[in-house]
């Protein structure tokens, strides 16, 4: 017990032993591992090794799931795609790489990628503007500012396959969608909004924005919570305008919050399944096809799992490389070092 | 600080243990589930299907009961669950091999693997007697001479209209050829009905289309060769697909039929025949089933429901009666107890078949309850199932998951103008050279 209290006051007793020598028995006790280790404690293991030990028992747990349940499918996907296989009896027939040179020549597979990058691109271009600008609003004191925050934020809180369903049945041809034009004048506008290869993944592209941009509100409001208040009225003392103040103030601050969404946004638009499942399953001819629905129609459909490991391990291999490139670019301002004083005072 | 991680561990620990015993409880039950049956006395045969509606889900557990009260000692676990669903998991059952004892088995490419993989149960010998009596129906289930199951309700596919439009539009009689069914296409769309719909969304019903144009255009031997060398190179098939194509271009389909589902819901295929929105669809012997589903009054057509043949297509070589159907057997599993074979005997017996036909749970093999069926239209479909020369399985469950899916994807691009007669037969050719 005494060790779980004297932990994390160690780093202020290292500050406090230079001015104060031999202050207590506690100061000197802390400061006797950092000077080398070499006066042992009570018991048979040294602090550090004691705390090595108290980490692996905590961390063993989740490591072991994590290692089970993701690890371990990662490098057996790896290992299937070497083999063509059906799923049933043993591996035995390897083709080495031919999986993933059948993979990138397919122009569906190849279409799939570029329609998530579409998907990416357009999250991104539709749903930070449109999110920024909610949220700044509902920042503001307006009337019935809960009730249109929470309004806004209902259709991120519905099950996806729900909201999948209820859009699905809008936008059938002759639907409820059509008749909502048809009221307002714009019958000549109506499209087979599911059903037209050319339209199809702009109608997902609006289902998605309708449905992820309350996240993105939320976090934007939650990012404007930690902007001071005394930063605005500084702000308002020195005659910025409303507008001033959001462009030169809010928004900067608001950056690394913006950051992070944007990188949920992109993960999230890598995997995208779920929605476009329940709407198109990747139809029509293909023109809503995602990574994530070609695994399954390749993987469950047609039992080619070595096939379809190959294009999961491509999929992998693509959000790898993204979010690692987003991290080194743009989330690695965000925290410019702050890690590195704990590591210099070991 | 140091409390609340303390207090989070805890709960991480707390959640890993219960998850571990969850997943070790789901061991057990599995094992005690799969019939180890020790000696001769107590059995437990686990069975799946998919009637999980009623009349047929009670009808089976009265079956079941029925069996276990003749043999004592022998307990059946049944598993109603929806079609999709069964599918799902019979795949991971046959991955992990812990399948069920009697399982549905759709024949074609599929049994075959599964046959490869040495994990259906061979039939031939010990159930001789009622692969005879099931007749020409049990070819679809066979694979290098044995039979691996039994079918228990083989329909075939033709249109299936609305007598009350048909007549609307000024046509008298069902049509007979192709020219008949444009010229029924024209008088519908002349009186402002859509005339077809089709679930091109979920491909297969589209595919069924150039199937069909296929068994009217090559002869059956063509058919057999093809289905054994993957060799579509025949000229018959490129001109099944110029017949598609020429029907696609006549534009008679409904509007949005690229992603229109086969039968889920009013605006689907099967929803808008029910819901008078449509005057035909091709379908198989299920759809008056999924119809009644998909009204209010559980009624579906009812008196409206027509039925005919697949048109005849001019100079094609192929046998101008031959249906394109297929349906559903049950099969044992290769390590099931001999129970199992009794028991998929006993599904086929004249009681059970009688009963199952009463129900319009499907159109029933055994001759002996091919009478019981109360529907007048399915009773005219199994008069012409009978009486045909030979009945073409789907090509999609002959060919197997992976040519069938392959070749569904371009038929479904022609149906969207994406895709010519070749690309079809060029799609089947590369899946078949992967597999």
């Amino acid at each position: 017990m005494a060790d779980d209290v004297t932990a994390p006051v160690g780093p202020h007793a290292d500050a406090a032993t230079s001015p104060h020598a031999g202050a207590a028995s506690r100061t000197t006790r802390e400061a006797a591992p950092a000077a080398g280790g070499g006066a042992r404690r009570r018991g048979p293991l040294s602090a550090s090794a004691r705390k090595r030990l108290e980490i692996l028992f905590f961390v063993a747990p989740a490591m072991a799931l994590f290692v089970v349940f993701i690890v371990t499918p990662v490098v057996q996907a790896v290992r299937y795609s070497a083999f063509n296989w059906n799923g049933l009896g043993p591996l035995d027939d390897f083709v080495g790489l031919q999986n993933y040179a059948n993979a990138l020549r397919d122009t569906i597979f190849t279409d799939a990628v570029l329609n998530n990058f579409f998907i990416i691109a357009a999250s991104i271009a539709i749903q930070l503007p449109l999110g920024l600008a909610i949220a700044l609003l509902l920042n503001r004191e307006i009337w019935g500012r809960t009730a249109l925050r929470v309004i806004i934020f209902v259709p991120y809180v519905l099950a996806e396959v729900v909201a999948g369903v209820i859009w699905f049945m809008l936008l059938q041809p002759r639907g409820i969608m059509d008749a909502l034009f048809a009221t307002v004048g714009l019958e000549e506008y109506t499209q087979l909004w599911l059903g037209d290869p050319d339209i199809a993944l702009f109608t997902v592209m609006v289902v998605l924005t309708w449905k992820y941009v309350g996240l993105a509100i939320i976090l934007f409001l939650a990012g404007l919570q930690g902007v001071p208040a005394d930063l605005y009225e500084a702000a308002q003392l020195d005659g910025a305008s409303w507008w001033q103040v959001q462009r030169r103030i809010t928004i900067p601050l608001l950056g690394p919050t913006i950051r992070t969404w944007g990188f949920l946004s992109m993960i999230g638009s890598l995997q995208l399944f779920d929605m476009v499942w329940i709407l198109t399953k990747g139809g029509p001819a293909n023109s809503t096809m995602t990574m994530a629905v070609y695994l399954i129609n390749q993987g469950t459909n047609r039992s080619l799992y070595g096939y379809a490991s190959a294009v999961a391990v491509i999929l992998f291999v693509i959000s790898l490389v993204l979010a690692a490139l987003y991290q080194y670019f743009i989330l690695r301002r965000d925290n410019p070092d702050a890690p590195q004083p704990r590591k210099a005072r070991r | 600080m140091a409390s609340s991680k303390r207090a989070l561990t805890a709960a991480a620990l707390t959640s890993a243990a219960l998850l571990l015993a969850a997943c070790g409880g789901g061991g057990e039950s599995s094992e005690g589930s799969t019939s180890t049956g020790g000696g001769d006395g107590d059995v437990t045969l686990t069975w799946w299907h998919n009637s999980n509606n009623e009349p047929g889900q009670g009808y089976y557990e009265q079956v079941a009961a029925d069996f276990e009260a003749a043999n004592e000692g022998v307990t059946i676990e049944i598993s109603p669950m929806a079609h999709e669903d069964m599918l799902t998991r019979l795949d991971a059952a046959f991955q992990t091999g812990d399948a069920p004892d009697v399982y549905m088995e759709r024949g074609g490419g599929e049994l075959a693997a599964h046959v490869e993989a040495g994990l259906t149960m061979d039939l031939s010998e010990v159930a001789a007697e009622e692969i005879e009596k099931i007749g020409p129906s049990v070819a679809g289930w066979q694979y290098q001479g044995k039979t691996y199951a039994l079918p228990f309700s083989v329909g075939v596919v033709g249109f299936w209209y609305n007598t009350d439009l048909f007549e609307q539009a000024g046509i008298t009689e069902a049509p007979e050829t192709m020219d008949d069914l444009y010229a029924a296409i024209d008088a519908l769309k002349g009186a402002g009905i859509e005339p077809i719909s089709v679930g091109a969304g979920d491909k297969w019903p589209a595919a069924h289309y150039w199937y069909y144009f296929s068994v009217r255009e090559c002869s059956e031997d063509v058919l057999i060769e093809a289905g054994e060398t993957m060799d579509f190179s025949d000229e018959c098939f490129i001109r099944a697909g110029e017949d598609l194509e020429e029907l696609v271009a006549a534009e008679p389909f409904n509007a949005g039929f690229l992603a229109t589902p086969a039968q889920t819901g009013p605006t689907s295929a099967s929803g808008l025949l029910a819901t008078e929105q449509v005057a035909m669809e091709l379908a198989g012997h299920w759809e008056p089933g999924v119809m009644q589903g998909l009204t209010e009054d559980n009624q579906g057509l009812g008196d409206k429901t027509g039925w005919f043949p697949f048109p005849q297509v001019e100079g094609g070589e192929g046998d101008p009666d031959a249906p394109m159907g297929g349906g559903d057997a049950w099969a044992c599993s290769a390590d099931a107890p001999p129970e199992c074979v009794d028991f998929i005997k006993y599904l086929l017996s004249d009681e059970v078949q009688t009963g199952f036909a009463e129900l319009d749970m499907g159109v029933p093999t055994n001759p002996a309850a091919v009478g019981s069926i109360t529907n007048p239209v399915l009773a005219d479909l199994v008069t012409i199932r009978d009486e045909a020369p030979y009945v073409q399985l789907y090509l999609d469950t002959l060919f197997g998951e992976n040519v069938g899916g392959a070749m569904n994807d371009a038929i479904a691009l022609v149906f969207a103008g994406q895709a010519g007669p070749q690309d079809v037969v060029d799609a089947i050719q590369a899946a078949a050279g992967t597999r």
